[in-house]
């Protein structure tokens, strides 16, 4: 941990004295300069620093955004054109925030499958990875309720749907759905206190990353090796991880200006800027690309499971343990073993799991006919294979490569463990 | 505190202090609820929402065939005027092999006239064949275009995702060419 970290040199005397009465600036030299980190970390582990520059643009120019959005149904629309149009800089502020939202779930999607293919959920950061997946679920929600505010057809019938998904619920379903919209359809009530959630749960979000850090910050970062580093294989996070987060955020900045100024709505679905329509479903309503592979987990169960659990409870149900089996994950991994380099045979699983979920997205992306919902079914049950199955059997079969002992003795005696894992 | 308790001799555990601990956290929780209740509630639907729950529809100028769309409580209301054809196709129907078994009977109040919201009950949609241009289906009523439910011309589920029926929302003909629904 960071507390054996030596204290920063304060040459402000002012700057002692407020540290020695309320010690943030000792806490922020321990926690992000003279944190040690791994010697050996890849490019993967920019993500997780470059998701907190996500999280802080989003509420930057979301916070200027609520100052011109009107969350009203009958000039939601209409004030997020006066954005586009009208106010200075607005249509950069919409841009960069609606890109900016898949940008935050690419980069914390990689985050995730950097997690998953160097086994950084495994003890001791069992509680790190699933706050990691409360990050995920409350993004996902803060995502969903900010695509309704345009208040477009998407938007509505996204809406509309989304929440009918609680409608499956035994018994209270149709009340809940009531309570939900404060009505008997999503309307005026339903996207003000959208509205209000939406502003309120990024700072929810920024309330748990900081757990996440706290978790992180007990054991340290995990590392591409997996193992146990000791002190002498660690070197302080300032400035040798600050550098390259900063160029891994110049490499970043320049795919998200790419998207922000050639190409702003590639990424969002046309029938968005036609005004919601509470009479006309357009013929086929697909969620934002990073919903996808969720919404083809949901369409794939159109059969009721074991005659008890009804097809649309049921497509619910799975959709939800899609990441339900995310929180578990600790302890449906069997393996000791963290590094998927040591693992020969789930190395190859795991980008399985890759190509699984793109097909998913794939498929979600589709309009249900022909042979798509059958492959859907198909990529849906591997995916919980993956996970219920594979993994827990996988950990006690497998023949893991052996371990080198730190992070430096391959390098120091001609790489041959580590290369030969390679 | 139960070991304290032991040692004064209450050989069953159960203390004095553990009947008022337990009377205590009780009245947090009753007043925590009552707390926590008017913000819940609040966002049930509000009186205004509540008050504009009916609609009346003249329907003396639906030909035959085809039907109207309302907005009934910010929801799609269908009243259809059936033919014929498309009442006796309701009607013939063995209701033992529905999903949801009813008869066109029960659903209707004047057979020519089919009222039911138009939302379908998978996933709240609007489906499509209120209108004769539009597609009905296999069934020759309304087939939703989400995620592919089937109704028949009684707003039955006969194929697809959708668990139930279409709803048949309260209504009566306050005279012959109008309907009050709510």
């Amino acid at each position: 941990m960071a507390s054996d970290a030596p204290a920063p040199v304060l040459k402000s005397g002012v700057l002692r004295w407020i540290d020695d009465r309320l010690p943030i600036v000792s806490w922020g030299y321990k926690e992000f300069v003279a944190y040690p980190a791994p010697k050996n970390l890849n490019y993967f582990w920019n993500f997780g620093s470059l998701a907190g520059i996500c999280l802080l643009l989003q509420i930057m120019t979301g916070i200027v955004l609520a100052m011109h959005y009107t969350p009203h149904t009958s000039m939601a629309f209409e004030s997020v054109e006066h954005i586009m149009r009208d106010v200075n800089f607005g249509w950069l502020l919409r841009y960069a925030h609606a890109n900016g939202a898949s940008m935050f779930f690419i980069v914390v999607y990689i985050h995730i499958f950097r997690g998953l293919y160097y086994g950084s959920y495994k003890a001791p950061r069992e509680l790190l990875w699933m706050l990691g997946v409360v990050i995920l679920l409350l993004m996902m929600a803060t995502a969903f309720m900010g695509y309704v505010l345009p208040w477009g057809q998407m938007s509505f019938w996204g809406a509309t749907v989304i929440t009918n998904l609680f409608s499956a619920i035994p018994l209270v379903g149709e009340s809940i759905v009531t309570w939900l919209w404060g009505g008997f359809a999503v309307d005026n009530p339903t996207l003000n206190r959208f509205f209000s959630l939406h502003y309120l749960m990024p700072f929810v979000i920024v309330a748990v990353v900081f757990l996440h850090i706290l978790a992180l910050h007990q054991f340290g970062s995990n590392n591409p090796v997996g193992i146990e580093v000791s002190k002498k294989d660690k070197i302080p996070f300032h400035p040798y991880y600050t550098v390259k987060d900063l160029f891994g955020l110049m490499v970043f900045l320049l795919v998200f200006g790419g998207f922000v100024f050639y190409a702003p709505n590639m990424l969002g679905h046309p029938d968005n800027y036609i005004p919601a329509d509470p009479l006309v479903t357009p013929p086929h309503i697909v969620p934002e690309w990073y919903f996808l592979p969720f919404y083809a987990i949901l369409r794939s169960i159109t059969f009721d499971i074991f005659w008890i659990i009804p097809a649309k409870l049921g497509g619910v149900l799975a959709m939800f343990g899609a990441i339900a089996v995310l929180f578990v994950l600790p302890w449906l991994d069997t393996s000791k073993v963290r590094s998927a380099r040591f693992r020969p045979v789930y190395k190859w699983l795991f980008w399985l799991l890759v190509i699984d979920s793109f097909i998913l997205g794939y498929v979600g992306s589709q309009p249900p006919e022909g042979l798509l919902p059958t492959i859907g079914l198909i990529a849906t049950i591997y995916y919980f294979a993956h996970f219920l199955v594979i993994l827990p059997l996988l950990g006690k079969l497998e023949r893991p490569l052996p371990l080198p002992e730190s992070i430096g003795s391959p390098v120091l005696r001609g790489g041959m463990t580590a290369q030969a894992a390679e | 505190m139960a070991q304290i308790s032991a040692e004064k001799g209450h050989s069953d555990g159960a203390t004095r202090r553990d009947f008022l601990d337990l009377v205590a956290w009780s009245t947090v929780a009753v007043g925590a609820g009552a707390l926590a209740w008017p913000l819940v509630d609040s966002m049930n639907p509000a009186a205004d929402v509540l008050a504009m729950s009916t609609a009346e529809v003249d329907i003396s100028q639906v030909p035959v065939g085809s039907g109207v769309t309302v907005k009934w409580r910010g929801k799609p209301v269908f009243l259809r005027h059936r033919t014929e054809a498309e009442i006796e196709e309701a009607r013939a129907v063995d209701v033992s092999d529905l999903r949801d078994p009813q008869t066109d009977d029960a659903r209707v109040v004047k057979p020519e006239w089919l009222v039911i919201v138009g939302i379908c009950t998978h996933l709240g949609c609007v489906p499509l064949g209120n209108k004769p241009s539009e597609q009905r289906g296999e069934f020759g009523g309304y087939f939703c275009p989400c995620h592919g439910s089937h109704y028949d011309t009684s707003g039955r589920i006969r194929r697809g995702p959708a668990p139930t029926n279409l709803a048949v929302p309260e209504y009566e003909f306050t005279s012959d060419t109008v309907v009050r629904i709510g």
